[in-house]
């Protein structure tokens, strides 16, 4: 007998809790760091960015109302099954990043910590960033942080996992919904972390995940009307200032990133979680 | 009618110490500006109150670099508490002094004398004070144990709270470090110059606050300095899209506070003649150039008959006209333009088949003036439902359940405020919470306080003003 042949994965894309090929049909292949194929990986289109913000927009109405209590547990559920593919990760990891496994597992061993960081933050971002504030006058009068709504994410380039879960994972956390489009050559973890998210319990649509080209996809996002926010940490530097252009048509939120990959094993702060959520300030009369 | 009659009570415009020209404020002094002068108007009876020098594109350098200077020489490096007591001053002087603001507001801008004295001055006072309190109590407002100040702060204002919205922008920008440069709007630029009085009176290091007077040329050349680290803007929409694109890949941070179409949400369980106060104070307040107005007024449909009939009783009391009578309720509009804004929304209106119903009450022959006007059988899809008028006009449209309440307010691409009106307290919170909006006033309108913060959901811009939330904007976090 010769050697057993393994059974090759088609990757495709997660839309609306649902795993797509692309509209388009295009396929791109992904090889690892030393130029060996790894599989083809769907190509997204410009159709399936629609698709997929309006699964995001669908989802956002039931993921943003519900308790934090109960996003705080989705998310560590989450983590669960994350930790279940650790060993996966760690392969992903290691030959889309081309470092050694010792290092991958590490950097996969932060980004499950990093996952169950900001899932303890649903139920808490409330108490830090809200108000009760104390105004001159017979009202009572409270702030509290709301989700923006629809966020595309341009994934890291470089940071295959930790560097999309550090800029997927506050998305979630706030309440709003996400499209991210992964790194365009390091795509696997950002697969293998769709059929985490599918087998979870994240209702369909709160995370949707394109494989494809920033430089291609970013334009859409950021002119797309239903897109709330746009993290462009994934684009070119020089990309940007356009994407930001396209983004002023809708008043959409755009963050202010680094023109380098930041350091993704630092510790977070919530300066992320802030960006993606909304003061809402509730006034009432007091009187009897 | 004919209940109350009231006998005139003006205010004397001598209070304003007007005088006949003024001019731009940059680095501690009153400069000749290089640009075009312009002529200041009373929008209440179309005479010249003033000739004010205005900036040209080199002062608008001149004046950054002065910000500059003062924030790399002084402001920055000194210690937040010292920062405070010039803020206190600030503050101060504009309660001294604020007979004279409020009158001069009114001249220039044409709102009630008792809007701007009762309102606008105390509460521009107010942000002087509240933000003074913050300059050496920073590391406490939840941004790390030293949160740093941006810069120099470009920052244009628009002109229906013109020293109020002054307030709104340079205080915080100076309790938190930051050295300013601000463009008022060419409406109204008087209270902002006689606000550079009060600096000097402060003594305020030169430079930490400049004030350019000039149309929107001047507040793009501003926005678009290379060396303005952070731009405030309040206005409208379309300005603020063409600011974002205008500075997008930069390292500017941006915060807008643009327009609305607030949504006065009232249910069949509201107290009526308190909703209709709620109401008029929404739309008609500051002759509803107001961005955060309760326009859109949804009345649930079983009341809406009897509520419209109260509310046109009400309006129809309205006393439109002289500015700095202190019995006036509806001042004038700001200026011609707008005038001819509102009468093509209004035109639209009857033209879409909304029913129009305009308040009897006397107009001055000279002056801009719009009488109050209230549009029922409004449709969504109609402009005066979509767009914002900025003007005395109310759109009035029904809604039968909750949800369809909350559909039909959430459905504008707009979110900076909303009313609930309902004596129902879980109504109002669920209510509050589907609302997509970044002010919720429940049983009341039109409140603020430089405790709470301001600012919008979507195409009403980003960014808070007020509060610790609104301090963000103002530093490097």
């Amino acid at each position: 007998m010769s050697d057993r042949i393994s059974v090759a994965k088609t990757y495709k894309l997660y839309i609306g809790g649902k795993f797509p090929r692309s509209e388009s049909g295009r396929v791109y292949p992904v090889t690892d760091t030393k130029g060996k194929f790894l599989a083809n990986a769907s190509h997204a289109s410009r159709k399936d960015v629609r698709d997929a913000v309006s699964a995001a927009r669908k989802a956002f109405g039931g993921w943003s109302a519900a308790t934090a209590y109960n996003r705080g547990q989705v998310l560590y559920r989450v983590a669960e099954m994350l930790e279940g593919r650790r060993e996966q990760f760690v392969a992903e990891v290691s030959a889309s990043e081309g470092v050694a496994a010792k290092k991958a597992q590490s950097l996969v061993d932060a980004s499950i910590d990093r996952w169950v960081w900001y899932a303890g933050w649903t139920d808490k971002i409330a108490t830090v960033l809200g108000a009760a504030n104390p105004v001159a006058g017979p009202y009572f009068s409270f702030t509290v942080p709301e989700p923006t709504g629809v966020v595309g994410v341009l994934a890291p380039q470089e940071s295959s996992l930790l560097g999309l879960v550090s800029v997927l994972a506050p998305v979630l956390a706030t309440g709003s919904t996400a499209v991210v489009v992964s790194s365009a050559d390091r795509p696997l973890p950002a697969i293998t972390l769709s059929e985490v998210l599918a087998t979870s319990d994240l209702p369909g649509g709160v995370a949707n995940i394109l494989t494809g080209r920033a430089s291609e996809l970013g334009s859409w996002l950021a002119s797309h009307g239903d897109v709330n926010a746009l993290d462009p940490t994934g684009a070119e530097p020089s990309a940007r200032a356009d994407l930001a252009r396209e983004a002023a048509g809708t008043v959409k939120r755009v963050l202010t990133v680094p023109d380098t990959e930041p350091d993704w094993t630092a510790d977070a702060d919530i300066s992320r979680l802030r960006r993606y959520l909304e003061a809402k300030t509730v006034w009432h009369p007091l009187g009897v | 009618m004919g209940i109350f009659e009231y006998a005139p009570a003006p205010e004397s415009r001598d209070l304003a110490n007007l005088k006949s020209h003024y001019r731009p404020f940059v680095n501690g002094e009153f400069v000749d500006g290089s640009g075009e002068p312009l002529k200041t108007i009373n929008p209440a009876t179309e005479e010249v109150l003033a000739e004010v020098g205005t900036a040209s594109v080199s002062d608008v350098d001149t004046a950054v670099k002065a910000a500059r200077k003062a924030y790399n020489g002084v402001w920055s490096k000194m210690p937040g508490s010292e920062r405070a007591k010039y803020l206190f001053r600030v503050a101060r002087l504009i309660q001294e002094r604020s007979r004279e603001l409020a009158v001069l507001e009114s001249l220039d801008n044409g709102k009630p004398i008792k809007e701007s004295r009762d309102s606008d001055v105390p509460t521009a006072a107010a942000h002087f004070f509240y933000h003074a309190g913050w300059a050496d109590k920073l590391g406490y407002a939840g941004y790390g144990p030293n949160p740093k100040p941006l810069g120099v702060a470009g920052q244009v204002i628009p002109w229906n709270f013109p020293l109020l919205m002054l307030a709104w922008k340079i205080a915080p920008a100076l309790a938190t470090g930051n050295t300013v440069v601000l463009k008022p709007a060419e409406t109204t630029p008087l209270t902002a110059l006689v606000f550079a009085e009060i600096c000097q009176q402060a003594e305020l290091p030169p430079g930490v606050v400049n004030i350019l007077p000039g149309a929107g040329d001047i507040g793009a050349a501003l926005v678009g300095h290379g060396d303005v680290n952070k731009v405030a803007f309040t206005g409208s929409t379309e300005v603020g899209k063409a600011i974002q694109r205008q500075i997008a890949g930069t390292a500017k941070k941006l915060t807008l506070e643009l327009g609305g179409k607030a949504a006065n949400v009232v249910f069949d369980d509201a107290p009526l003649d308190q909703a209709v106060e709620g109401i008029v104070n929404g739309i008609f307040f500051n002759q509803g150039h107001v961005c955060c107005a309760g326009s859109r007024l949804l009345v649930q449909e079983s009341i809406a008959e009897e509520l419209l009939e109260k509310l046109r009783y009400r309006v129809s009391t309205l006393r439109l006209g002289d500015p700095l009578d202190k019995n006036t309720d509806i001042g004038a509009i700001n200026s011609a333009e707008q005038l001819a804004k509102i009468k093509g929304l209004v035109e639209s209106g009857d033209a879409e088949g909304a029913q129009r119903w305009t308040s009897p009450c006397p107009v001055p022959e000279r002056g801009f003036f719009f009488a109050p006007t209230v549009f029922s059988d409004v449709q969504q899809s109609m402009r005066i439902a979509r767009e914002e008028i900025f003007g005395p006009v109310l759109s009035v449209l029904t809604f039968r359940t909750p949800d369809e309440a909350v559909t039909k307010a959430n459905n504008t691409p707009y979110g900076l405020s909303a009313g609930i009106w309902t004596e129902k307290g879980s109504r109002i919170l669920w209510m509050a919470n589907q609302l997509r909006a970044g002010v919720v006033w429940a049983n009341t309108f039109n409140r603020f306080d430089p405790a709470a913060p301001f600012g919008g959901y979507q195409e009403s811009g980003f960014g808070r003003e007020g509060g610790r939330t609104g301090l963000e904007a103002y530093l490097d976090v």
